[in-house]
């Protein structure tokens, strides 16, 4: 899933100034799951961004309203009856969520209330780690289903760096060394012989390397 | 500020507190009726948003009362209360107001004294603390006369 979390409520409150009457956007999809951007995170940060207001005595008004899904325009499409009863949007979903509102609500001031942070995993319950870096061209298959570029700090290939102590990584005792990670499954799985086997450097274009990027399927596109 | 009486929201787990309250009654302890309680199945279920909708509605303060380390009918919502409270004393620590007047309480269904004697500290506490700020607001005045 998408991660995020909660700006401070400093520069929330800062940015909601100028405003009287605002529509406070959810998302039923990854922000709910990582407990940043969902239905009761909405009804908790109306509720903060009010209590804030009314002891600052200025009026405000919060809509709160959480959508399937704020990356697809068939659901941003709902926001269209309560768009100009409000003066700006604060939107709680991923930068991609505030991003389809702002380009379907051209008048509209729109705000994200989260910082977007990565693709990652549940590791326990409120623990959410980077697993994916969405480099656009997917090696699990020969590292042992453990990601070297995503979790290993310097994106290495081909083996671990001189940092890797006792399957920790330099930067922190804290995170693991992919590279450990990655001989420990290989091992398991009776695929050693995949370590050897040397990964030509990576093509970055397929990643963030070759601009901003696009899927277009011939066969769903309209 | 003289006249003032703190209206006072205890969310109280069943199979503790709750229990505690009616063992207050029966040994004819008194409390100030300034509490306010509400039932729940175990702390564990008060959510952050019930404690900020409360205080938001117009309570002065708000707590949680809970059963003692180890005892939780359901292991652990004692544990997890305790940190939604911790949660939203930060949160309102973050807009400015009075993080003490959020609090979470441990006693057992046998402690009548305990949960008389919380329950006036508690209410001692927020009268010290005086109104919450945003109901004295004259906004939040006219949006209540409102409805």
């Amino acid at each position: 899933m998408i991660t995020a979390e909660r700006k401070p409520m400093e520069e929330l409150t800062e940015c909601m100034k100028p405003f009287g009457r605002i529509l406070l956007v959810g998302c039923n999809e990854c922000v709910t799951v990582c407990a940043a951007g969902g239905r009761k995170e909405v009804g908790l940060l109306s509720s903060a961004l009010q209590m804030h207001f009314m002891k600052e005595n200025k009026p405000f008004e919060v809509k709160e309203l959480t959508l399937e899904r704020q990356c697809d325009p068939e659901y941003v499409e709902e926001l269209a009856p309560h768009i100009n009863q409000v003066d700006a949007v604060l939107s709680m979903a991923c930068g991609c969520g505030v991003q389809e509102i702002a380009r379907r609500y051209k008048e509209k001031p729109v705000f994200p209330a989260v910082n977007t942070k990565f693709m990652g995993a549940s590791e326990s319950q409120g623990v959410w780690a980077e697993r994916c870096a969405g480099c656009g061209d997917c090696v699990l298959g020969i590292t042992g289903g453990v990601c070297p570029i995503a979790r290993c700090s310097k994106q290495l290939f081909n083996g671990p760096c001189g940092g890797s102590t006792n399957g920790k990584c330099e930067i922190d005792s804290s995170v693991d060394c992919a590279w450990q990670l990655i001989w420990d499954r290989l091992k398991a799985l009776g695929k050693v012989d995949l370590y050897e086997e040397n990964i030509a450097a990576k093509d970055w274009r397929t990643g963030r390397g070759g601009g901003p990027r696009k899927i277009i399927r011939e066969d769903l596109a309209s | 500020m003289q006249n003032f009486e703190p209206v006072i929201v205890a969310f109280c787990c069943h199979y503790c507190a709750y229990t505690a309250a009616d063992m207050a009654g029966s040994k004819r302890l008194g409390y100030p009726p300034n509490v306010k309680i509400i039932r729940v199945p175990c702390s564990g279920k008060v959510d952050a948003i019930h404690m900020m909708k409360a205080l938001e509605k117009g309570a002065d303060g708000v707590y949680v009362a809970g059963c003692l380390d180890g005892d939780c009918h359901f292991k652990t919502g004692n544990i997890r209360a305790a940190r939604h409270v911790e949660a939203v004393k930060k949160l309102l620590d973050e807009i400015g107001i009075e993080k003490e007047r959020v609090e979470m309480f441990s006693m057992s269904a046998g402690m009548g004294e305990k949960f008389a004697e919380v329950a006036s500290e508690f209410t001692e506490r927020i009268r010290k603390l005086g109104p919450n700020p945003v109901k004295t607001s004259a906004f939040a005045q006219v949006r209540q006369a409102v409805g």
